[in-house]
């Protein structure tokens, strides 16, 4: 009688025991896994690819206007 | 090196790497920063820069005050102003961060302070340089102020902060969220972000100094 007792109170303690370790692992640390599930962050990345490129463009552009300038007054 | 094309391609190249790495590479899930951690290749980058920006312009003072010419002066003053640039770019992101992770824009964080007041300090240099109209003094002054902006950025940006609890990674107690730096973070951050913004802002400086060069060449010839 007093067996059974411990195995259940054991088997309790065991349960209580899983369900904490569960409190600190299955809820996850939420990132962005959604938003890349559903394939949209490579909207976010093309966009800043877009004003990257737009920027170099404009640096480009600024240099090669220089570079002019500096022949002109060679 | 001034005129040459490679480095440019080069930090295309970085800079597209760190976009796309930066936004699809794997990040360790840290509680409270989640994917803002991101903002490390942009945000701590822009301070990287700004120390290398700040750091060639206070060579070129020294080399000024050693030799007085005044291509260095331009050197110097063009280093500064792309270093102011990168610091203001840094306090402003920072401060985006911080609102949504620290959950105020502005918690007076001695880091912040200290940035601020480094920023502050380069922010009179340029006002204290355009206060002068003679051109050899406010070249001459320039640059002492100069030295002592950047000595004056070690114990406001590196020291101080470290010395008491800061929000920031680096202080007392600290923050956990950089305790463990990852790896995988690492390539983006020193393989890409901190080389590819470092040379964006070579570049726009190298314009700047070139355009200079050649408006003081037209005054010449007049």
């Amino acid at each position: 009688m007093y067996k059974k007792f411990w195995v259940l109170l054991l088997s309790c303690w065991m349960l209580t025991l899983s369900a904490m370790a569960q409190n600190d692992t299955t809820r996850p640390v939420e990132m962005a896994d959604g938003l890349r599930a559903n394939g949209k962050i490579y909207v976010v990345v093309m966009v800043l690819v877009t004003i990257l490129a737009g920027l170099i463009f404009y640096v480009v552009r600024l240099d090669r206007k220089i570079s002019r300038l500096e022949k002109e007054n060679k | 090196m001034l005129r040459q094309t490679w480095w440019k391609i080069l930090c295309v190249l970085l800079l597209a790497y760190t976009v796309i790495g930066g936004f699809l590479g794997p990040v360790p899930a840290k509680p409270i920063v989640n994917e803002t951690i991101r903002n490390l290749y942009f945000h701590v980058a822009m301070w990287f820069s700004m120390m290398v920006f700040l750091t060639v312009s206070a060579v070129y003072a020294i080399r000024y005050l050693r030799r007085p010419n005044h291509v260095d002066d331009i050197y110097s003053l063009e280093y500064a102003k792309a270093g102011i640039v990168f610091g203001t770019l840094g306090l402003i992101t920072g401060s985006e961060w911080a609102g949504f992770t620290w959950g105020a824009f502005w918690s007076n964080d001695p880091k912040q302070l200290g940035a601020m007041i480094a920023m502050l300090i380069y922010y009179a240099y340029l006002v204290f340089r355009n206060g002068m109209p003679d051109i050899d003094k406010r070249a001459r002054l320039g640059a002492v102020y100069n030295i002592f902006a950047f000595a004056m950025l070690f114990p406001t940006l590196w020291i101080l902060p470290r010395l008491v609890e800061s929000l920031h990674p680096g202080g007392l107690g600290g923050n956990p969220a950089f305790k463990d730096s990852d790896p995988r973070m690492a390539a983006v951050f020193w393989g890409g972000a901190v080389p590819g913004w470092c040379l964006l802002g070579v570049w726009i400086t190298t314009l700047r100094i070139r355009l200079k060069l050649l408006a003081e060449k037209k005054l010449s010839n007049i």
